[in-house]
C-alpha cells in the first residue's frame, strides 16, 4: 500500500463519519485544553506572588524599630520601642556608602476629605526616596522636593483610587483637600496599580515627612527604607547601619533590619509550593484527559473489528491494517490537539483580555505535554485493539471476537 | 506430515486438502467443525458446497479462502502448502490467488462503488489511473458502469453484490469463492448474480460457492455434501460415504 493512498483512505473516514470526527476531536481537545486551562491557572498565582515581590524593589533593607531575635518573612508591626527611630538617625544612615536612598516613614490612618466627601485612608510621611525605593511613579505631578520635606509644606501626594473617590473626573492637580482638618495642596497623582505586600498603594496620601510629625505630633518613625547602591554586600551594610544606629542610641541594639534576603526565603518556599501545587494539577489534568483520549481510542477501534476482518480478507497484511489504523489516530488526535491548544490559548486570552487583575499565563511545558501525551496515548491505545484485530486470522475479525 | 515443511509440492490439482481438522472452543466444550477432511479441486470447476445449518461448508470454504487456519493437516493452493506460510504471506495469497464474496456483501459504508471495488488494488499499491481503468471495465461488464460513485446505501442488494464480484475480480484471481452468494437477496438479483459468476466460470476461473439452495447447487458441475464436518457426498466420485462416527 502507497503512503498516499493510506493517508487518503484514513483522511476519508475522518470527512465521511463527521459526527464521530467532531466528538472524538472534541474528547481530545477538551482534554488538552483542560490541562492548558488548569495549568495556566497555577502559574498565573506563581506569576502573580512573584511579582508582588518584586514590586518592593530589589536590594532593599527596612529598619524596624524594636529589637526582634527572629528574622524572616513576617514584620513586627506592633512592638514596645524602648528608643525611638527619628528623622535624624535615618538621615545617619543616608551618609554610609553603600546606601543609595533613605526613605523614613511615618504611618498612620487618617480622615481625609475634600468639599463633601471624606475617607479614612493610610497617611504615609516620607520624602521623595519613598517613591523610588517603593518602585512607584506619579502619572501627575513632580511630588515632593528636598526642600518641600524639610519644611513641612502642606501639600500631598494622593493614590489613584482615592483620586476617583474624592474628585471623581475633576481635576485633582493643585486641588486642595483637608487631611485630619489640615489643608494639603495636591502635588502629585500615583500611577494606578495594585497592592503591593497588604498595602494598597491606590488608597493611600503621601505627605513630607515633617507635616506627618506634626500631623500625628510625634518623631518617631514606623520604619526606615533604604536602597543600596548596586552590587554592594548586604550582610556588611547590615552591620554597618545596626552598629551606627547602636552608636546613637546609647549602645542600645533595639532595631530590627529585615532583609530581602530573608523575605526572598519566604517567597521561595510561597514559590516552591506553587510549583509543586502546579505539577500536581498538570498530573491530574492530565491523567484524566489521557482516560479520555484512551477510551476514545480504544472504542473507534473496537467498533470497526469487522472492517479490520475485510481488509485482512482481501489481503491487507497486518502491518498495513496498523498502519492505516494509527494514521487514522494520528490525524484525529493531530485535530483534536490543534483544536485543544486553539481553545486553551483563545479562552486564556479572553479572559486576560477582561479581567485585569489576575493573568492566566499557559506554562509551554504543559502545551508541549498535554500535545504529546494525547499522541502517546492515543497511538498507544489504537495500536493494542488494532494490533490485536489485525493479528487474527480474517474470519475471527469479522465475526468482532 | 514431513513434507509439510516444503513450500513448494508438486502436484497438478489447483486446490488440494488433506485430511484437515478443525476443533472451535464453544465454551468450554470442543467442537470438531471440520473432521479429515480430504479433496481435490482442479482449476477450472464449479462447485457448489451444500449441507445443513453448521455442517462446517461456510468453515471448509474459509479454509481454501485462507481467513481462517486449519488445526491439523495440508492444505495446497496453486502447489504452495499454505500450512507453513507467515501472516504476511498468507495475505499476499488472498490479494494475489483468491476473490471472495460473501452474504452479506461486507462493502464498507463510507466508501463509493468504485473505492469498494479498487481496495484490494489500493492495498497492491497499483497506480490510481491504473486501478480506476481496471474498475471501470469490471463495472462496464457488470452493468454497474453508471454507479460507480454512489454509496452501498444509493445500490440496490443485486447491485451491492455485483460491486463485490467486482472487488473479488479486480486482482484478476485464479479462485473465486462465494458463501452463500445470493442468501440476501431476492430471486430475480440472486439469478443475476448467479449467472456472472457462472459467466466468469466459463472464462476459465474456479467457482467454489457454499448455498443452502439445492436447486442452485445443482447447477454446479461438482456437489459436494457435507454433514457434521464431514464430506459425506462428492458428485465428482458418484461416492456416497458413509459417516464415520
Amino acid at each position: 500500500m502507497k503512503w498516499r493512498d493510506s493517508w487518503r483512505f484514513s483522511a476519508q473516514v475522518l470527512l465521511r463519519h463527521k459526527t464521530r470526527t467532531a466528538l472524538l476531536s472534541f474528547a481530545v481537545a477538551i482534554g488538552v485544553c483542560s490541562v492548558l486551562l488548569l495549568t495556566s491557572v497555577g502559574e498565573g498565582a506563581r506569576h502573580y506572588v512573584s511579582k508582588e515581590f518584586a514590586s518592593l524593589g530589589s536590594d532593599i533593607l527596612i529598619i524596624l524599630p524594636g529589637k526582634k531575635e527572629t528574622s524572616g518573612g513576617s514584620i513586627p508591626f506592633y512592638s514596645t520601642t524602648p528608643r525611638d527611630l527619628t528623622i535624624e538617625d535615618a538621615q545617619a544612615v543616608k551618609h554610609l556608602s553603600s546606601v543609595k536612598s533613605v526613605a523614613p516613614v511615618i504611618a498612620g490612618t487618617a480622615l481625609v476629605s475634600h468639599k463633601n466627601k471624606s475617607r479614612e485612608v493610610i497617611a504615609i510621611g516620607s520624602t521623595q526616596d519613598f517613591l523610588k525605593v517603593r518602585n512607584l511613579t506619579l502619572s501627575h505631578g513632580r511630588g515632593f522636593s528636598q526642600k518641600s520635606a524639610d519644611l513641612a509644606e502642606s501639600i500631598c501626594i494622593i493614590g489613584a483610587q482615592l483620586k476617583d473617590d474624592l474628585f471623581g473626573q475633576q481635576k485633582a492637580m493643585g486641588q486642595w483637600l483637608k487631611i485630619a482638618e489640615r489643608r494639603y495642596r495636591v502635588v502629585g497623582i500615583l500611577e494606578q496599580r495594585g497592592e503591593s505586600l497588604g498595602l494598597d498603594m491606590r488608597d493611600m496620601v503621601i505627605i513630607p515627612i515633617r507635616s506627618a510629625e506634626s500631623l500625628f505630633n510625634s518623631p518617631a518613625l514606623f520604619r526606615i527604607l533604604i536602597a543600596l547602591k548596586p552590587r554592594q554586600d548586604e550582610s556588611l551594610t547590615e552591620q554597618r547601619i545596626l552598629s551606627l544606629i547602636k552608636k546613637r542610641h546609647d549602645n542600645e541594639e533595639d532595631i530590627t533590619i529585615v532583609s530581602q534576603n530573608a523575605m526572598m526565603s519566604s517567597f521561595d518556599r510561597i514559590s516552591n509550593f506553587l510549583t509543586v501545587a502546579i505539577g500536581v494539577i498538570a498530573s491530574i489534568s492530565l491523567v484524566v484527559a489521557g482516560f479520555l483520549i484512551m477510551n476514545v481510542s480504544y472504542i473507534s477501534v473496537s467498533k470497526r473489528q469487522q472492517e479490520i476482518g475485510l481488509l485482512k480478507a482481501i489481503g491487507a497484511t497486518a502491518t498495513e491494517v496498523r498502519v492505516i489504523f494509527l494514521t487514522e489516530s494520528a490525524l484525529l488526535i493531530g485535530l483534536g490537539v490543534c483544536l485543544g491548544l486553539a481553545a486553551g490559548y483563545t479562552i486564556a486570552a479572553l479572559f486576560n483580555q477582561f479581567i485585569a487583575s489576575f493573568v492566566l499565563i499557559i506554562p509551554w511545558w504543559a502545551a508541549l505535554a498535554s500535545g504529546l501525551m494525547s499522541f502517546v496515548i492515543g497511538l498507544l491505545f489504537t495500536w493494542l485493539p488494532a494490533a490485536k484485530a489485525a493479528s487474527q486470522d480474517p474470519v475471527s475479525a469479522m465475526r468482532g471476537n | 506430515m514431513t513434507q509439510l515443511t516444503m513450500t513448494k509440492v508438486i502436484a497438478t490439482k489447483q486446490i488440494t486438502l488433506s485430511h484437515i481438522d478443525k476443533t472451535y472452543l464453544v465454551g468450554e466444550k470442543p467442537l470438531h467443525v471440520l473432521n479429515d477432511i480430504s479433496l481435490s479441486i482442479e482449476a477450472g470447476e464449479y462447485i457448489s458446497i451444500m449441507g445443513p445449518s453448521g455442517s462446517g461448508k461456510s468453515t471448509l470454504l474459509n479454509m481454501i479462502g485462507l481467513l481462517d487456519r486449519v488445526d491439523n493437516g495440508s492444505l495446497v493452493l496453486e502447489n504452495t502448502e499454505t500450512t507453513v506460510l507467515t501472516e504476511e504471506q498468507r495475505a499476499k495469497l488472498r490479494r494475489n490467488s483468491l476473490g471472495f464474496i460473501f452474504q452479506n456483501f461486507q462493502l464498507i459504508s463510507r466508501l463509493t462503488a468504485l473505492e469498494n471495488a479498487e481496495l484490494p488494488l489500493v492495498l497492491a499499491g497499483v497506480d490510481a489511473n491504473k486501478r480506476s481503468e481496471i474498475v471501470t471495465e469490471l463495472f462496464e461488464s457488470l452493468g454497474l458502469a453508471d454507479r460507480l460513485q454512489h454509496l452501498p446505501k444509493q445500490l440496490s442488494g443485486g447491485q451491492l453484490q455485483r460491486v463485490a464480484i467486482a472487488r473479488a475480480m479486480v486482482m484478476s484471481p485464479k479462485i473465486l469463492l462465494a458463501d452463500e452468494p445470493t442468501g440476501n437477496l431476492d430471486q430475480k438479483s440472486g439469478k443475476e448474480v448467479v449467472g456472472v459468476l457462472e459467466e466468469l466460470n466459463r472464462q476459465g476461473i474456479t467457482l467454489i460457492m457454499v448455498t443452502h439452495d439445492h436447486e442452485l447447487g445443482a447447477r454446479a458441475n461438482r456437489q459436494l455434501q457435507m454433514v457434521d464436518g464431514v464430506i459425506v457426498a462428492d458428485s465428482a466420485t458418484c461416492i456416497e460415504i458413509g459417516t464415520n462416527k
